[in-house]
């Protein structure tokens, strides 16, 4: 009886483990094809700048948007309490837009909704990312760590103008 | 069992009691200004929304959980052991620093020092005394895992031979977990922060200080959250009128979570410049993989609950689950802990996603995890612990039940309004940490939902105000005797099922080390060669 009972709490163990395995590692295999399919871009190293000499290095010391290439813009932004610089972005629909990025003084957010931009700027490094965007309209582009007391004040825009 | 011990749990479970108290109270005003009515000019002692959240974070996710934690779980290890604490001197020793170094934080952190969040990345820079104080607190924690280890020695010196009780195992596993997990954020204090707070040193690195802090910042969570397995694992079941379903694989979740809760803290940072993408790619596999034990724990306390239901006269696949003794508010708290938190994992998967956790990270759907986490699956839970361990403490029986499960009610009706609406909003954009009523950019989406907010936030602030009145009652008030605080569950798969291995420390703690080397060792050793300390400090706020 008691043989009998220790097997059946074995099988339903098993019966649960084996699934519970299985689960992350399916979930795992899903995000890996997802990530690198779909071609999500995650900050990496990308290199140091001396935070209290941010006006004077080669990346930032001319913040704004360049374009690179038809349909592709370069923006250097530094970010400080509480603002970005520039903090007006125009580029026109289908533009790709690379943003490099660090922070002057303490840590910052960068987050564009429904973009899927979503960098922390610390001090001392440089972030990239990259996003098309596609449809016109204003989109904010927000600082989403807290920063000191008017963090909430702290924001830029990308305006995305209709192609003619 | 002293009487030692019950004052000591008491003591403890005073402290965390007074903070959470804080901490609702400031989150309540927080709630309001998403919902439109900021109270904060009009309060005493804090100065702004962000002074606000700073206290209602350390209050309840740094102080009300860990003051509970080394009251609850060194008491229930000696009733488990059946033996007092080796040593009473050490553990009130340890209860005066951890007090000591929470009134030396609070001093700065009351008067605005050290608006900081619970976070304190720097270059935000706080008084000195708010890292000092927050250092002690931590130290008291290894002293107490020096007392439970003691304790075990003692007891297995005593019953050569005897498989260790699970409640007394869980409690080590849960503070050697913590133990090696701390070691990131003592050495983000006590070489970082604390010197540059003092003026030695002129820089700091926000890097490297963000990478220590997550070494222990995800591992803390499970701090938080083992202490409430012990109570589901090894109360729950008896107090359901049932048994342990599987007290091996119980044993084996916890081994589990000691190696695997620490070198996974990336996930936390995969927005963050500076580390190199296929390291954020392993720490989300090992992420991936604490899932595992968390599954193992879903089903074993599941059917343990199944067992006292159907004892109770439950029937069919779910039906059983109506069967439970729901008039009981401790279990009752503890049940709908479970319940959310079943959802609270389904998002952490979610945050931990390489890819999906760009859509979600810093928004307010992190906030929504949280309470769904700490705030309900700990918190829930210790209140429901609450509900029979301050009546035996005390001697009183509880003052009210029926209030008290209005109260758990409450807390799950409130929950699921605030939580699901922080969710909804970090979906659609909203940061997290801000002072949503007063932003420029607001979004007309945002608007309609943010009400809700207010709205949970005010039900769970009446909820933890019933808690403590119960509470403050059958204190004072109630002058019936205590009953029997609830037995160690049985279990139907007993210990004397479980290899022999999962009753040895070192191969496990061997195992733990290496991981946490692989994970994290070639990161930390490129940022101490390479970091060169020249951020300077800000104050802010």
């Amino acid at each position: 009886m008691a043989d009998r009972r220790g097997t059946t709490i074995y099988l339903y163990e098993l019966a649960w483990i084996l699934p519970s395995f299985a689960i992350p590692v399916g979930m795992l295999v899903a995000l890996v094809v997802t990530a690198f399919g779909a071609g999500v871009h995650l900050p990496g190293v990308e290199g140091r700048v001396d935070p209290t000499k941010v006006a004077e290095s080669a990346l930032f010391k001319t913040p704004g948007v360049v374009e690179i290439a038809p349909g592709q813009y370069e923006v250097r932004m530094t970010a400080q309490i509480w603002s970005f610089a520039p903090n007006e972005i125009r580029v026109p629909a289908g533009s790709t837009v690379h943003f490099w990025a660090t922070s002057k003084d303490v840590v910052h957010g960068f987050l564009i909704p429904k973009h899927i931009v979503n960098l922390m700027l610390l001090p001392g490094q440089v972030a990239h990312a990259q996003v098309r965007f596609d449809t016109p309209g204003e989109y904010p582009i927000i600082c989403h760590e807290y920063c000191g007391i008017a963090h909430h004040t702290m924001a830029g825009k990308v305006i995305v103008e209709a192609r003619r | 069992m002293t009487r030692s011990e019950h004052r000591l749990a008491a003591a403890f479970l005073l402290v965390a009691f007074v903070s959470l108290f804080g901490g609702a109270l400031t989150g309540l005003f927080q709630a309001l200004e998403h919902a439109g009515v900021d109270v904060h000019p009009h309060t005493p002692v804090i100065r702004s929304y962000y002074h606000s959240l700073t206290l209602h974070g350390v209050l309840n996710v740094l102080v009300w959980t860990t003051f509970f934690i080394c009251g609850f779980v060194p008491f229930l290890t000696a009733r488990a052991l059946g033996r007092p604490l080796a040593s009473a001197g050490l553990a009130w020793g340890t209860f005066w620093l951890m007090l000591g170094g929470l009134v030396l934080a609070a001093i700065p952190l009351l008067g605005n020092a050290a608006t900081v969040m619970f976070t304190f990345y720097p270059p935000l820079k706080a008084h000195w005394a708010f890292y000092v104080g927050l250092t002690l607190v931590v130290v008291g924690t290894w002293l107490v895992l020096l007392n439970l280890v003691l304790t075990w020695r003692a007891w297995r010196a005593a019953t050569p031979g005897a498989r260790t009780p699970l409640a007394a195992f869980m409690a080590l596993a849960t503070f050697a977990m913590w133990t090696i997990a701390s070691l990131g954020i003592a050495a983000e204090m006590l070489v970082m922060l604390i010197p540059w707070s003092l003026g030695l040193v002129a820089g700091t690195d926000p890097l490297l200080a963000r990478v220590l802090f997550w070494f222990t910042g995800h591992p803390i969570v499970y701090f938080w959250l083992l202490p409430a397995y012990i109570s589901w694992y090894t109360l729950a079941p008896r107090q359901a009128g049932g048994k342990l379903f599987s007290d091996p694989l119980a044993r084996t979740s916890f081994l589990l979570f000691l190696i695997l809760s620490t070198p996974l803290g990336f996930h936390h940072q995969y927005t963050d410049p500076g580390i190199h993408t296929g390291w954020k790619l392993v720490h989300a596999f090992l992420t991936f993989a604490v899932f595992f034990p968390s599954l193992l724990t879903f089903f074993n306390v599941v059917a343990s609950l199944e067992s006292g239901a159907r004892a109770r006269g439950g029937r069919g696949w779910f039906a059983w689950f109506a069967k439970l003794p729901w008039g009981d508010p401790s279990l009752a708290a503890q049940v709908l802990a479970m319940l959310l938190f079943t959802f609270g994992g389904i998002g952490g998967l979610i945050n931990a996603s390489y890819n999906l956790n760009l859509v979600v990270h810093n928004t307010a759907w992190i906030v929504g995890h949280l309470h769904l986490t700490v705030g309900t699956a700990v918190t829930l839970t210790f209140m429901g612990v609450s509900y029979w361990l301050v009546p035996h403490l005390t001697g009183h029986a509880l003052w009210s039940r029926r209030l008290a499960l209005w109260q758990v009610w409450l807390w799950f009706g409130g929950m699921i309004v605030f939580s699901n609406t922080l969710h909804r909003l970090g979906l659609l954009g909203m940061p997290r940490r801000t002072m949503i009523g007063a932003v420029p950019y607001m979004q007309p989406e945002w608007k309609a939902l943010l009400p809700l907010v207010g709205l949970g936030g005010a039900v769970l602030f009446l909820s933890s105000m019933l808690f403590f009145l119960n509470l403050l009652l059958t204190w004072a008030v109630s002058r019936s005797p205590a009953g029997v605080p609830p037995e160690f569950a049985e279990a139907l798969s007993g210990p004397e099922h479980a290899p022999a291995i999962l009753d040895r420390w070192r191969p496990w703690i061997v195992t733990a080390f290496v991981l946490i080397a692989v994970a994290y060792g070639p990161t930390l050793l490129r940022l101490a060669l390479t970091t060169p300390f020249n951020a300077p400090g800000f104050r802010v706020w």
